[in-house]
């Protein structure tokens, strides 16, 4: 397969597993091109994208700027706090307004589950879901699995234990959705309240002791509490939840085995991962983020392919 | 569809072991040369004659390359297939060198035109050159010409031309195809 079988990314589960292997065969290009002098290939420069931030961002809106620009679009930034959204206007209409411009690609953020897929139906340009709200944040899992493939060979066959505030993530989702279709065996490991009720369903192993995960995995990915996400109290204290949940060297190195630790950040230090794991040589965590140029590189040129000019 | 032999794989050879000679005239040991094979079909060529120059004319210390081009090209977006990338294995500073790109059918002249912005990548050569097995002539849509030819042909634009070489296809050949 050479093209992708979707128009626009809004989320893993709407991908097929050739779509995956296409975006990674695509990203190892991007990752020798971002590794030359000139970091830089002129494939999109008659393609104008905007980047529309409803809800803040540092890592997922340098990342994504930088790949747009690395494959020479021009590039439209915008953020809600300094927008008109204030002033009442709808998401249709913002983003409307924008496109007049002569957008071609759209890469939100929004803190509604579903707001890519709802935009997709009404406007006229490809869009790329950079995270709504607790739904998915499918370039997150891929660079993630991407990850995962560069430093043990494969995802098929691994087995992926995703620990910490699962209720509230969209990595966690994603992440699932992606390495199920990868052939990948999937365990979510936290405190009950953060787990959703019918997580099983998903065909995931479910678990709430830190230490039979970590025995099990081949990977483990720290996910951050999402306290701006929490309206109650799910835990007693965060005292108590690094106790339970928190990934430390000591624990590490009673394992059997040397298991790859992941983290899409921000990292919450000394909380859900301390800093000498965050450090160590079983940690990718930077190699996540430099991979998270090229994955975003791909699938923003394998959705400009299919823009007609 | 019919198609007629251009070269047999003879006659390959002896092009092949012409070419690695022009070659060896112009650039000497090859000290300040670098061979860019050009990505797909370009790299069998430029890996074959970077064979020749060691093993029959003893030339030591070849550097040879490959280069993609997707990314560079000027027809993203307008034709009907997608365009599929290949890997680039370029593992040298191209600064002040004197490069020979390698392609196996010149045509439009548009991959080389890609293949010229492509190299500034790795840096300002001092000097690059071309070279193709197939020259289709009264062609080009840009000012190209090859340094070193393998053969010159005139071919209608219905018509194609196909190189096969041993690694790939079984068979050292070139055939004209009529589509």
């Amino acid at each position: 397969m050479s093209e992708l079988s979707v128009n626009h990314l809004l989320g893993i589960k709407y991908l097929q597993e050739a779509d995956i292997d296409l975006i990674f065969k695509t990203a190892d290009h991007f990752k020798e091109v971002i590794n030359r002098p000139i970091k830089k290939v002129p494939s999109l420069r008659d393609i104008t994208i905007a980047n529309l931030f409803f809800e803040n961002s540092t890592r997922t809106k340098l990342s994504f700027e930088l790949a747009e620009k690395r494959l020479s679009a021009d590039v439209l930034n915008f953020s809600s706090s300094q927008s008109s959204v204030k002033k009442g206007e709808t998401l249709i209409d913002t983003v409307n307004n924008i496109l007049s411009m002569k957008v071609d690609m759209v890469v939100m953020r929004h803190p509604n589950p579903g707001a890519g897929v709802f935009l997709s139906k009404h406007v006229n340009a490809s869009i790329i879901n950079a995270g709504d709200g607790a739904h998915e944040h499918p370039t997150q899992a891929l660079l993630d699995s991407y990850s995962i493939r560069e430093k043990l060979g494969n995802v098929a066959g691994k087995k992926v234990v995703i620990v910490g505030d699962i209720l509230h993530s969209r990595v966690a989702l994603s992440n699932i959705f992606a390495l199920k279709l990868q052939g990948a065996e999937v365990m979510v490991c936290g405190p009950k309240t953060l787990l959703p009720k019918y997580i099983d369903k998903l065909g995931v192993k479910v678990e709430t002791n830190l230490r039979k995960a970590l025995n099990w995995c081949d990977v483990a990915n720290m996910l951050r509490v999402q306290n701006e996400r929490m309206d109650i109290s799910y835990f007693p204290s965060t005292r108590e939840y690094t106790q339970q949940y928190g990934v430390t060297k000591d624990l590490l190195n009673t394992l059997d085995k040397e298991i790859v630790i992941m983290h899409p950040g921000p990292i919450n230090r000394g909380v859900e991962i301390t800093s000498d794991v965050a450090d160590s040589s079983q940690s990718i965590i930077l190699d996540q983020v430099q991979n998270g140029v090229a994955v975003r590189m791909a699938v923003i040129y394998l959705l400009a392919s299919k823009i007609k000019q | 569809m019919s198609q007629k032999v251009l070269l047999n794989a003879k006659e390959v050879n002896i092009i092949l072991h012409r070419l690695a000679c022009q070659l060896i005239e112009k650039h000497n040991n090859f000290s300040n040369t670098v061979l860019i094979g050009l990505q797909p079909r370009g790299v069998f060529l430029a890996d074959r004659l970077a064979k020749i120059l060691k093993e029959d004319y003893n030339v030591k210390n070849i550097e040879l390359g490959h280069l993609d081009i997707t990314f560079y090209r000027d027809d993203f977006r307008r034709g009907n297939k997608p365009l599929k990338a290949n890997s680039t294995n370029i593992n040298f500073i191209v600064e002040d060198k004197n490069i020979v790109f390698i392609d196996d059918v010149l045509h439009t002249g548009r991959s080389i035109r890609a293949a010229l912005t492509a190299i500034q990548s790795f840096g300002r050569p001092n000097e690059i050159e071309l070279l193709t097995l197939i020259d289709r002539r009264f062609s080009r849509h840009l000012p190209i010409q090859p340094n070193y030819r393998g053969r010159q042909v005139d071919v209608i634009n219905k018509e194609k031309v196909k190189v096969n070489w041993y690694e790939q296809d079984n068979e050292d050949s070139v055939y004209l195809i009529e589509k």
